[in-house]
């Protein structure tokens, strides 16, 4: 329950406070633009579908506090369809694929492959749910690119409001 | 839903997950003794065993087993074949064959050096705190015996159960069709094999620059083979004799070598893995017979479309994946300084030369982790499975009767022998189930024993392959 959460998070603000933050954490103004973080939430894959990208939509338990369940899943959907998108296979992979066989593979050195286009549209996706959902919560999404596409991580930080129970 | 007034959090002012470029990066050549401030990219802290060129823009592994011999070989045939067999060929028959030839080694050699020098899909390790985070869950779901739980977490996949096992190294749960490769101290996505001739591992990102490799080099072998024959034949006619053609043309005898020792093996494998793609598996998963229903269970490839057609198009012709490992990008300051800079290796156009070592020693030390074990499939002729077994260096020089082997035959059996015995000594070694495929593949030489029994003498090069 609450009391394992808070234990969790404790014990993560412990181990993970020396990676991430070196400022000192005082309550002054300065300070409200680097909040410190609290903890870390990992989305795991999903493989149930073979080995193309996917994240478990399992709303975790510890962002209960501070999102909904359905902007989470909201999100976290997108994301898949995006990823979907990339590693399609149809007729304009094949003729891309065909196409850079005849060259000797050679077109990748000039050319944006379509999946590649596809990660710009999905970390662009990302900037702006941080911008308009996540950070306004005390919440950080990274893009999964940055994690070798293995999780989704959201950092969770601290909550500085004044008087708040959690 | 919000009660509390949550700090908004601006995203641009942390530092973050994302590393901001420093300012002016310096070429970080020679970094290592420099102070922290000093900016470094990714691949000069990679801790897996690889080497880096241009400034990260090349990756190859640690080992460059064969590949100077490789690229040599194709290189000398091909040049022998356009100074001896082309102007004879061009005058008595057309002049499409040296432009043939000449479009077919450029293919192979771009292809070749795409096989070794890209990313095969190397799995970045995880974070310290991913780590903290799956060993939590782990500990969590442990019971109380005495033995730790073990670390494979079992999916679903198309209604076939799959373990997924833990890799100790990186830290993380493999995801399906990943293996580690021990040569490159990597996991490695979609992993096929290690090739030691193309001196990197070959897996998802590089399979279809490896497969229009071999394809093309056969070509390439059958086409010299035949041109060269050809030459030969038109040289002798008149009741010249084959020995006068050959005392004309000597480079025509070495090609003419080469190629038949090569053509059957390359022929071998292209078939091989045309049987992989088309039936949308890997070598590792054909040699252990992860999908061939052994023990009676009904099991079949999870990963497979059912269509030969689209499951070569989805191998050769899908979406190209981009590199996890961000070789080039730039380390996040307090990052850097934590990072345990494992093997970072000084960036140098030269490559290095790894003959210097002999033959010997580079067959000691290239070895392929998953080897010959199972039964080979209806008997097809393609007895170089796993084994990227490219004849051209191998059946010419009596030392070097496969390419997989891990200990250099004993003594220096004749060169007709050569061949034959190597195809004995694969198809029996082939049969000997490999152990050790589990968990991290390492090379162990330990697990010989039962290949080289099973293979007789020369049949250690191909069962000692580990």
């Amino acid at each position: 329950g609450r009391s394992f959460n808070a234990s969790l998070l404790s014990s993560f603000n412990i181990g993970i406070t020396g990676l991430c933050f070196k400022k000192v954490k005082t309550h002054s103004l300065q300070d409200l633009r680097q909040p410190a973080v609290s903890s870390k939430v990992f989305v795991q894959r999903d493989y149930n579908s073979g080995t193309i990208s996917k994240f478990q939509t399992k709303f975790p338990s510890e962002l209960e506090s501070r999102l909904d369940k359905q902007q989470f899943e909201e999100t976290i959907q997108t994301l898949n369809n995006l990823y979907a998108e990339a590693e399609k296979l149809g007729g304009k992979s094949y003729l891309e694929g065909c196409l850079a066989c005849l060259t000797a593979y050679t077109i990748f050195l000039c050319m944006e492959t379509h999946y590649e286009k596809v990660l710009k549209k999905i970390s662009r996706y990302i900037k702006d749910q941080n911008e308009k959902i996540y950070a306004p919560r005390g919440l950080l999404l990274t893009d999964p690119i940055e994690r070798g596409l293995r999780v989704v991580e959201i950092t969770i930080f601290e909550d500085r409001s004044i008087g708040s129970g959690r | 839903m919000k009660n509390c007034e949550y700090q908004q959090i601006d995203p641009q002012a942390l530092p973050p997950a994302t590393p901001n470029p420093p300012p002016p990066p310096r070429g970080p050549h020679g970094d290592r003794g420099e102070e922290p401030t000093a900016p470094r990219r990714k691949w000069q802290v990679f801790p897996g065993k690889n080497r880096f060129y241009c400034d990260g823009r090349i990756i190859v592994a640690r080992q460059s087993g064969v590949l100077p011999l490789t690229l040599g070989l194709i290189i000398v045939t091909c040049g022998l074949f356009f100074i001896f067999d082309c102007p004879f060929l061009v005058k008595h028959l057309t002049s499409c064959i040296p432009v043939i030839g000449g479009l077919l080694f450029v293919f192979v050699v771009i292809t070749l050096l795409q096989t070794s020098l890209t990313d095969p899909g190397i799995l970045p390790r995880a974070t310290p705190d991913e780590a903290a985070d799956i060993e939590k869950q782990i500990d969590n779901t442990g019971n109380a015996s005495y033995r730790p739980p073990p670390r494979t977490k079992e999916v679903l996949i198309n209604q076939q159960v799959v373990k997924l096992k833990y890799c100790f190294t990186c830290k993380m749960f493999r995801p399906p069709r990943t293996s580690h490769c021990s040569l490159c101290d990597n996991c490695v996505e979609r992993f096929d094999h290690h090739c030691p001739w193309v001196g990197n591992c070959v897996g998802k990102r590089n399979y279809r620059f490896f497969y229009t490799f071999i394809v093309s080099l056969s070509f390439l072998t059958a086409f010299i083979f035949g041109c060269v024959t050809t030459h030969l034949a038109l040289r002798a006619q008149g009741g010249k004799g084959l020995m006068f053609a050959l005392q004309e043309s000597p480079g025509s005898a070495v090609e003419l070598v080469v190629c038949f020792f090569s053509v059957w093996s390359i022929l071998g494998l292209s078939g091989f893995h045309t049987y992989l793609v088309s039936s949308n598996l890997t070598t590792n998963e054909d040699i252990k017979g992860s999908w061939s229903g052994k023990s009676g269970e009904d099991v079949s490839n999870p990963y497979s479309h059912k269509n030969i057609f689209v499951n070569c198009c989805s191998v050769l012709c899908g979406p190209m994946p981009p590199s996890l490992i961000d070789r080039r990008g730039f380390l996040p300051a307090d990052e850097s300084v934590q990072t345990a800079a494992v093997d970072t290796e000084l960036p140098t156009l030269a490559t290095k030369s790894v003959c210097t070592q002999g033959t010997k020693g580079l067959l000691e030390s290239a070895t392929i982790p998953p080897l010959l074990s199972a039964s080979c499939p209806q008997g097809k002729p393609h007895s170089a499975r796993s084994c990227p077994d490219k004849g051209p260096a191998v059946n010419p020089d009596p030392e070097l009767p496969t390419s997989c082997g891990r200990r250099p035959a004993a003594g220096s059996p004749p060169a007709r022998h050569a061949k034959a015995r190597a195809k004995k000594s694969k198809r029996a070694a082939q049969r000997v189930p490999n152990p050790s495929l589990d968990g991290p593949v390492s090379p162990a030489s330990p697990d010989a024993g039962p290949g080289s029994q099973a293979g007789g003498h020369v049949g250690a090069t191909f069962a000692s392959l580990h």
